[in-house]
């Protein structure tokens, strides 16, 4: 049994996900969901304790070895993102009860729970495949379900959204074939490893070569929204429902971000990477975003907006992290990678508890509302201080790594605009807090505290984004593991 | 010599993919209409799949089916890739049109422009 | 007891504190009887470490590994204690003082001003006993953002700007400046631990240095060294207990203390004399000192000339540190000590006259002595330790400070302090003067005409604090022995 944890990890999800649909009715299909989210993050949990204790996992699919079958590769670097992602999934499903049912209608609630298992199946098999072009098909099935998820939203322009990410979301995928093909011309392998291990002996001012590293870069880039190639995400998050924008602002973009890691480190190799001056680009552009981003986040209205560019604005950090191309700094992106996970789904599941009682997310709906719902609102300033970055919460360990690579890397204006564009967080943040807790509310409301079915999650999230702040044990220590096998050139 | 291989016409099949994957990317981007989009989308993809197939081409080689007297075949691996990938574009082309129809449903339009002034009123 | 245990209980017991007073939150009787309770038990705690410290021992207490190499961990040595005993020790008086000011006001939201109270005095003695600057720095920050509701406790536009003030300066000081120059601290010499002799010698040279003294100094927003004081005189919106125990004591001198703290033990003095890279330090708090002093003179609002009062003696704390001497490092130990029992007897008096007679600005004062004598008295001790004369503890620490920059023939220093000396008794002696000497103009709406002394518990917090004033100067020993022995351990 243990041994097929890998492919049930993937196939679990996949397989729950027609009951929903056959059994047409919206508390089974949400029971399905639930149950299975969480039979998935036990899975990923097992996967990675055998990682850390055995090395790596290797699975043949059908029992065909690499590199002629697929292959279900798990290291450290993925297992990690594979608790990153069933949690949240395990999170999102025990919150979205409650909420699902107040924003989909009726009829399309269990649809929307088929494709949130086809979501997650997509998302697990992208992180635990080792065949490159494997994980196209899952990136696909992620991104399908996905655009679907996004047009459940109740405003119109969800549609519209959701479009948008469609075409921008499969340019990107389409551009992360050519890619593909162009190393299969070079190699003729697919699988991961394999690849690393013939592209080791390639010149790296190959003409093909360098065409298929923009094109990778080029098509991940748009799937996980670096800056400026991120003009779908703040549409995309607006208006889906609460539950989906939580679940995808903490997975989806990861998932791309390791998908990157994989593609820049193992396939290529940080030598041949350095090389290309491709690191040099990131980093620009991160920066970029990082001002970018956050400076149009204060001056949004709709709190998902300002925290779809706040999302946009941290992508910023993690690829810093990873531009340093240090053992300091990818452990930076990857810790990070995890602490935004926490705190955006904790931003935005207290988004979904005001949505959810006050019917919408202006900030000028929000007047005093910290009254009204205090845990909320608690929560949802746990979350903010992570994001600027405040000692204690998780968002100050990230930042702390993050300079500290700037530092060893000679490179200190970097290390200083960190710290300028946190105090940007600060300014959005505030902004919200302050409307929050120190205006009169409008007008008289008989608003009350969300129920505790979508409180405890909230909470559970915005516990963690402390927790991890202070206990950095196991984040710090698994994102060193696999930052050094990264940067180390294993594959 | 040398530096002219890259137009020389054996390479013609990659003239073919880079022509459609420009002309694709540009309907994708210059039309306003959402159909003409998704249109211009599948040209785009189109052209991937003729990279992949025409990179399994082997010269004086044969389908690959095992049979007498051939024993050169063609890479039938990127044949594979591509029905999947055909199998993901169908998908993906599906969704959209239910997206653009959901569109017009609710906006009464397809035209990004009209879209983008109906948005601009409601927000 | 160990005192591993008393180094923790010293900041569990304002945090149990705070929980308790959420809960009795509705039973103001018994909410305000946890704070007193609270506020003894944890003076008495830390009076446990006052005996092994004077005899020469540093508990320490190493919390949690945050990052590999760098703990959480508290090392109580002889300035932290100073500061820990000072800061609980007129946390009980200012509870005795602040149940008698918020209900003679009928301030509202006290149980939240109660819990945040009992925060910052936590996160004041974690400060204190900080055994490295990231603990510090954490420390630090959760000091700023604890006290913003007291500050904006008001809640209406004028306290929620000035909030806003206070939270911005602070935080972006803080953020851009201090940890930047953590960071760097880090990277240059692998350690933040404080250690006597300093860390940074030899390791950061040259001009290099008195950069990163000067990213320390401004970073260290809470000293309210110019430019960045603003601050203070904004966070003046905030009711008198936090104006006295918050803004005379716990959050300004955790400025200094850090200051002084960093000078000691990160940069070492012996290094900075050596290097010379402190000078511009002493130019930069002299005209500080002479500045504040000027504007203080021109302020009619009562707590904004204390404000102004504050930023001037803040900065003598900065100057005697900048001095680099032996003797002026005591002079700067004992200033915390005398500062703080002063101050807060003047904002006790400005928060007495507002509850008694509602009186905030300094021209309204006339004839008030005699009507409200004991608060005047006090007043005018308060002011005699700001101008420095005996019998007052200002005298001792001016003393060693003018001691100091003979020894070093730092006549600019010298110079400073004179001149500033004439500027304090320029701008509290016309107060009392006027309180006692001068006929209170009469009044067309005479409804605050009569009145007396302020309530009890104001009158005998009040009382306290200036006896502890006079006492410092007749028994100097305890304070004496602690800056000394901070010293001994320096050389």
């Amino acid at each position: 049994m243990s041994a097929h944890l890998p492919v049930l990890q993937v196939l679990i999800p996949l397989l729950a996900a027609p009951f929903c649909v056959v059994l047409r009715h919206r508390d089974i299909a949400w029971a399905i969901s639930l149950i299975t989210s969480l039979v998935c993050f036990a899975i990923s949990l097992m996967i990675l304790d055998q990682v850390l204790t055995q090395g790596v996992i290797s699975y043949f699919m059908g029992g065909w070895p690499a590199p002629w079958g697929i292959e279900f590769r798990i290291d450290v670097v993925n297992a990690y993102v594979l608790v990153i992602v069933s949690a949240i999934g395990a999170i999102v499903s025990l919150y979205g009860r409650h909420s699902i049912n107040k924003e989909i209608p009726r009829n399309q609630i269990y649809l929307f729970y088929t494709a949130y298992l086809l979501c997650l199946t997509g998302l697990l098999g992208m992180t635990a495949t080792g065949d490159a072009f494997n994980l196209f098909v899952f990136l696909e099935i992620s991104s399908l379900s996905t655009y679907a998820l996004i047009s459940l939203g109740k405003n119109r322009r969800a549609l519209t959204a959701s479009y948008q990410y469609l075409i921008m979301g499969t340019l990107g995928a389409t551009f992360y074939v050519i890619g593909l093909g162009l190393l299969y011309m070079m190699t003729g392998t697919l699988n991961i490893v394999d690849l690393h291990n013939k592209l080791a002996d390639v010149d790296g001012s190959l003409r093909t070569f360098q065409a298929a590293l923009a094109f990778l870069t080029v098509g991940l880039s748009l799937k996980l929204a670096l800056f400026p190639l991120h003009l779908w995400l703040p549409n995309a998050y607006t208006y889906a429902p609460s539950t989906v924008t939580a679940f995808l602002a903490s997975t989806a973009t990861k998932v791309a971000v390791y998908v990157m890691l994989r593609v820049f480190f193992t396939i290529f190799g940080v030598d041949l990477f350095e090389e290309t001056g491709v690191p040099n680009i990131i980093m620009i552009l991160a920066i970029c975003g990082m001002f970018v981003a956050s400076t149009v986040a204060i001056f949004q209205e709709n709190l998902k907006r300002m925290l779809a560019y706040s999302s946009v604005a941290q992508i910023g950090y993690i690829m810093l992290g990873i531009s340093f191309l240090s053992v300091t700094g990818v452990s930076a992106g990857i810790v990070h990678l995890f602490n935004h996970a926490i705190m955006k789904c904790a931003l935005f599941l207290a988004l979904g508890c005001v949505m959810y009682r006050v019917g919408s997310v202006k900030l000028s709906d929000m007047h005093g509302i910290a009254k009204k719902m205090p845990w909320t609102m608690g929560a949802f300033v746990v979350g903010g201080l992570s994001l600027i970055g405040v000692p204690l919460t998780v968002g100050f360990v990230s930042k702390w790594y993050l300079i500290n690579a700037a530092m060893e890397a000679d490179m200190m204006p970097v290390a200083a605009l960190i710290l300028l564009s946190s105090l940007l967080a600060l300014v959005y943040v505030w902004r919200v807090i302050e409307v929050a807790y120190f205006r009169a509310p409008k007008t008289e409301s008989n608003i009350k505290e969300a129920p505790l079915s979508m409180l405890i999650p909230l909470w559970i999230m915005a516990g963690a984004s402390i927790y991890f702040g202070i206990d950095t044990d196991m984040t710090l220590g698994v994102a060193e593991l696999a930052a050094e096998m990264l940067v180390g050139g294993t594959p | 010599m040398e530096a002219l291989d890259f137009i020389s016409p054996g390479l013609y099949n990659y003239w073919i993919v880079i022509f459609l994957m420009m002309a694709g990317f540009y309907i994708v981007i210059a039309r306003g209409n959402l159909v003409k989009k998704l249109v211009g989308l599948n040209i785009f993809q189109t052209s991937v799949f003729l990279l992949y197939i025409s990179m399994g081409k082997v010269q004086d080689a044969t389908a690959p089916i095992l049979g007498e007297g051939f024993d050169t075949f063609s890479n039938p691996l990127p044949h594979v890739l591509i029905l999947t990938a055909i199998v993901v574009g169908i998908a993906t082309t599906a969704l959209g049109l239910s997206l653009v129809v959901r569109i017009r449903e609710a906006y009464g339009t397809i035209e990004d422009k009209d879209l983008l002034e109906l948005e601009d009123e409601t927000s | 007891m160990s005192m591993e245990l008393s180094i923790l209980l010293s900041i569990l017991i304002p945090i149990i504190g705070a929980l308790l007073i959420a809960v009795t939150g509705k039973i103001p009787n018994l909410r305000e009887s946890v704070t007193m309770i609270t506020s003894v038990a944890l003076f008495l705690n830390v009076l446990t470490l006052l005996g092994p410290v004077l005899d020469g021992e540093r508990p320490e207490l190493q919390l949690i590994e945050m990052f590999p190499g760098l703990t959480i961990g508290f090392k109580v040595e002889p300035l932290g204690m100073m500061f820990s005993l000072i800061a609980s020790g007129l946390w009980i008086l200012n509870s005795i003082y602040s149940i008698g000011y918020m209900r003679g006001n009928n301030e509202k939201h006290q149980t939240r001003f109660y819990i945040c109270f009992a925060i910052a005095i936590a996160a004041t003695l974690g400060l204190a006993y900080s055994s490295n600057l990231l603990t510090l720095f954490i420390f630090y920050e959760v000091l700023t953002f604890s006290t913003y509701p007291l500050v904006s406790h008001k809640g209406d536009e004028n306290a929620v700007k000035g909030a806003r003030t206070y939270l911005g300066i602070l935080v972006t000081t803080s953020v851009a400046f201090l940890f930047f120059a953590i960071a760097w601290t880090y990277a240059a010499a692998g350690t933040l631990d404080f250690v006597d002799g300093g860390i940074l010698g030899g390791n950061v040279e040259g001009p290099m240095l008195g950069l990163l003294l000067m990213l320390f100094i401004y970073g260290i927003g809470k000293a309210a060294v110019m430019p960045v004081h603003r601050w203070l005189p904004a966070a003046m919106v905030a009711p008198t207990p936090v104006s006295a125990l918050l803004h005379a004591v716990a959050v300004v001198k955790s400025g200094v203390f850090t200051v002084v703290k960093v000078i000691v033990y990160t940069f070492g003095i012996d290094n900075l004399v050596n290097s010379a890279s402190a000078g511009w330090l002493v130019y930069v708090s002299g005209f500080t000192i002479i500045a504040a002093s000027m504007v203080a003179l021109r302020q009619d609002n009562l707590k904004r000339r204390l404000a102004y009062s504050t930023i001037s003696q803040l900065s003598y704390v900065v100057l005697a540190a900048a001095i680099l001497t032996p003797i002026s490092a005591i002079g700067a130990a004992l200033h915390i000590a005398a500062h703080a029992f002063g101050k807060i007897t003047l904002f006790f008096a400005a928060g007495s006259i507002y509850t008694a007679a509602h009186k905030t600005e300094v021209s309204q004062l006339n004839g008030i002595g005699w009507k409200m004598p004991i608060t005047m008295t006090a007043f005018s001790i308060g002011a005699l330790s700001m101008i420095g004369l005996p019998p007052t503890a200002g005298f001792i620490s001016k003393w060693y400070i003018i001691q100091g920059a003979v020894s070093s023939d730092n006549f600019v220093a010298l110079a400073v302090i004179v001149l500033s000396t004439l500027l304090n008794a320029g701008y509290f002696l016309p107060i009392i003067y006027a309180a006692f000497f001068k006929k209170e103009e009469d009044r067309k709406d005479d409804h605050h005409g009569d009145h007396g002394e302020a309530p009890l518990p104001i009158v005998i917090a009040i009382t306290s604090t200036a006896s502890l004033t006079v006492l410092m100067f007749l028994f100097p020993d305890v304070a004496l022995e602690l800056a000394q022995q901070m010293i001994g351990g320096a050389q």
